[in-house]
């Protein structure tokens, strides 16, 4: 398997990891589409979105970059059973109990959302998610060559973490976006009733098989 | 127990939980009067009209003590768990939280393992409760978008300030006092909110010590008892605004804030006025808005008292040659269109519409008990009731309204001293106004007096929403 091969597996499991933050509906489009609903104006679903996206890439970006950094002074063994633990007690915590921020105000800013998003995807171990692709991933290659190190790992390169957090990031906004633009103009708030699996037993097994995977790589 | 889809009685908007079915069951709190030995209990009523027990109480849970004066309880999780803020959608509506302000006591029943004999699961003592909260005597129990709230009348020793406490919802351990900044707030009673625009508003009864003794004249005719709502921030938790209504108007009682997140105005219910002892209903709305928002209030509804011949009053009352309608309960339907009015002094029961909330147009009536009145229920016409229209309770759909008659034993004891005995009606009610009572449905309670409704799935003072529909 060549360098170039692992990068793009890497890319796309970035991807991937954006769209199903964005499917969360904890994680944002749904407080989107309450303020649309709220102001009655389809403009303040998407003038919500900015927010929620860039508190989103702040909270993904800090956990993403401190383990960069971490990666860079530390061996590899050093930084990966530490984030499996993590991983693997947030799970835990998860499946035992749905543990939410708190959180009362819908009356919200840009700052307030920023905030917002940047405690939900913080809380849910968003950011930790993404950190076994990046440890699996040999490197994308052109962040390696423009930082010109060559570590083993993505996971230690500040580079390559800010490019999986951009990337990680677009695609968790077009899906919420798109999610949060089709429920506010089409399908109404019926889908919320009957048709929200809980996506948060599912996210905290995905926390408990992320933290396998990165014993594993 | 976490679920893979969310309650299916929770519903995002009020114009989705109006299309829930109707429900089979009805819990009422059942208090012991004192003086008969029995203890206080959770009535479970067959609200089915195929069902052979249709209004009869099919189900009764005993509580180990008959001291708690069981109030407004509520369940542990409802239609704000959807709430966009911390959506956690997953949980059951399960529990009922069911405080006594007799007590200070908690008591937590479930009603899944058997709907028709919930299940004493959890007790909280009155020590933990003023040890946790520093207040006494919970009243209200509301469950909110982030755990469960509460009301208490007074602090640890009966005085003010009453207040609010918070509960998890979860676990249901007491999380403390709810607010950082009380402001000049020192009674307490009902409190509810405007989701959608961060808004607490709460009311003023009297502190425990103010009214565990029965109606004090001295306090109420120098206008002591609670006259005043107050306007929170309900995210900071500080005090905003305090709205006086006249120190004439007393026993400021149950708040209904438009279910609709999106507006903001709702109505009080006021208990006497000093004046000419009417009762009214008064609106809050907002003015302005941003950095200039005030909130207002304006009376649109006053119930004259009606002249009657002193023998046939309580000694309380006797001086005044009048009965006051006492409205002490109100309660308004999902679509925010008609409010339901209790006159427990007179025994009428009214409808108004309320479409446009500055102007309510009475849309319908009803009588049953009243201090003078003593009207009979058409299921048993020759027998003369007594206490009154009290805790009304409306279907999600607005089609059926539930009503029972005690207010609160020391206080029915003064208002109806022949000894309350208790019973619940429940009304048809007309799409576009008016109501019938129905003949088949009369349930009366022997011994034990009914207060709380609560309707199976939900009804429309359990729930908050946090998504507006209107158009």
């Amino acid at each position: 398997m060549t360098h170039a091969e692992m990068g793009t597996t890497a890319l796309w499991l970035m991807l991937l990891l954006g769209a199903y933050h964005g499917i969360n509906p904890g994680m944002g489009w749904l407080f989107a589409v309450a303020l649309g609903m709220q102001e009655q104006k389809g403009s303040a679903v998407a003038k919500a979105l900015v927010p929620i996206a860039l508190g989103h890439a702040l909270s993904i970006g800090s956990v993403v970059l401190a383990a960069a950094f971490l990666g860079m002074a530390l061996p590899p063994e050093a930084i990966r059973y530490p984030i499996a633990a993590l991983l693997f007690g947030l799970g835990i915590l998860s499946l035992v109990r749905h543990y939410h921020p708190r959180w009362v105000r819908m009356q919200v800013g840009f700052h307030d959302l920023t905030v917002w998003s940047f405690l939900m995807a913080s809380a849910h171990g968003a950011g930790l998610m993404l950190l076994p692709v990046l440890l699996g991933s040999r490197t994308v290659e052109a962040a390696d060559h423009m930082a010109g190190h060559h570590h083993a790992s993505a996971a230690a390169n500040p580079l390559a973490a800010l490019l999986a957090t951009a990337i990680h990031t677009f695609a968790y906004l077009a899906v919420t976006g798109l999610i949060a633009w089709v429920v506010y103009s089409k399908f109404g708030l019926a889908i919320l009733h009957k048709t929200w699996i809980n996506l948060n037993l599912i996210w905290a097994a995905a926390l408990v098989v992320t933290s396998v995977v990165t014993l594993l790589i | 127990m976490v679920l893979m889809r969310p309650d299916p009685t929770f519903y995002p908007s009020p114009g989705m939980a109006m299309q829930a079915p109707p429900e089979r069951l009805a819990y009422v709190a059942l208090l012991n009067a004192g003086k008969n030995g029995e203890r206080d209990a959770m009535g479970v009523i067959d609200l089915d009209p195929s069902s052979s027990e249709y209004g009869r109480l099919v189900g009764r849970t005993d509580f180990p003590r008959g001291d708690n004066e069981l109030h407004h309880f509520g369940w542990n999780a409802c239609s704000a768990c959807l709430c966009p803020q911390t959506p956690h959608p997953h949980m059951e509506r399960r529990y009922l939280i069911v405080p006594g302000i007799g007590s200070s006591r908690i008591y937590i029943l479930d009603t899944k393992p058997d709907p028709k004999q919930p299940k004493i699961v959890k007790v909280i003592e009155p020590e933990e409760f003023i040890k946790k909260t520093g207040y006494t005597s919970p009243h209200t129990i509301h469950c909110g978008p982030d755990c469960i709230y509460g009301s208490a009348l007074g602090s640890a020793n009966g005085d003010g300030p009453g207040g609010i406490f918070l509960m998890d919802a979860n676990t249901f351990e007491l999380k403390g006092q709810w607010e950082k900044d009380r402001g000049p707030q020192q009674l307490a009673y009902d409190f509810w909110w405007h989701l959608g625009h961060d808004t607490m508003i709460t009311s003023e009864w009297g502190t425990p010590n103010m009214v565990k003794d029965g109606v004090n004249p001295e306090l109420l005719l120098a206008g002591k008892y609670g006259h005043k709502i107050h306007i929170w921030d309900l995210d900071k938790r500080s005090h905003l605004q305090e709205i006086d209504l006249g120190a004439e108007q007393q026993w400021v009682l149950e708040l209904r804030p438009s279910h609709d997140p999106q507006k903001t105005y709702g109505f009080v219910g006021v208990g006497v006025s000093l004046k000419d002892l009417s009762s009214s209903i008064w609106m809050w709305y907002r003015e302005g808005s941003g950095k200039n928002t005030k909130w207002a209030v304006r009376k649109v509804i006053e119930i004259p008292a009606e002249p009657a011949d002193p023998e046939k009053l309580p000694p309380l009352l006797k001086g005044f040659k009048a009965v006051p309608p006492l409205v002490t309960d109100i309660n308004l339907s999902l679509d925010d269109r008609f409010l339901y009015v209790s006159c427990w002094g007179t025994g009428e029961f009214i409808q108004y519409d309320v479409s446009d909330p500055a102007n309510p147009k009475k849309t319908g009536s009803v009588h049953l008990g009243g201090i003078v009145r003593r009207a009979a229920h058409p299921n048993k016409p020759k027998q003369p009731l007594n206490g009154g229209p009290q805790m009304v309770e409306i279907s999600r759909d607005g089609k059926r309204v539930y009503f029972t008659n005690s207010l609160y034993s020391p206080w029915d004891e003064q208002i109806y001293p022949d000894g309350l005995k208790s019973w619940m009606v429940k009304l048809d009610a007309e799409p576009n106004g008016g109501m019938k009572l129905d003949e088949k449905f009369f349930v009366e309670f022997d011994g034990l007096r009914a207060h709380q409704v609560r309707l199976e799935g939900g009804d429309a003072s359990s729930d908050s929403y946090c998504y507006s529909e209107a158009k």
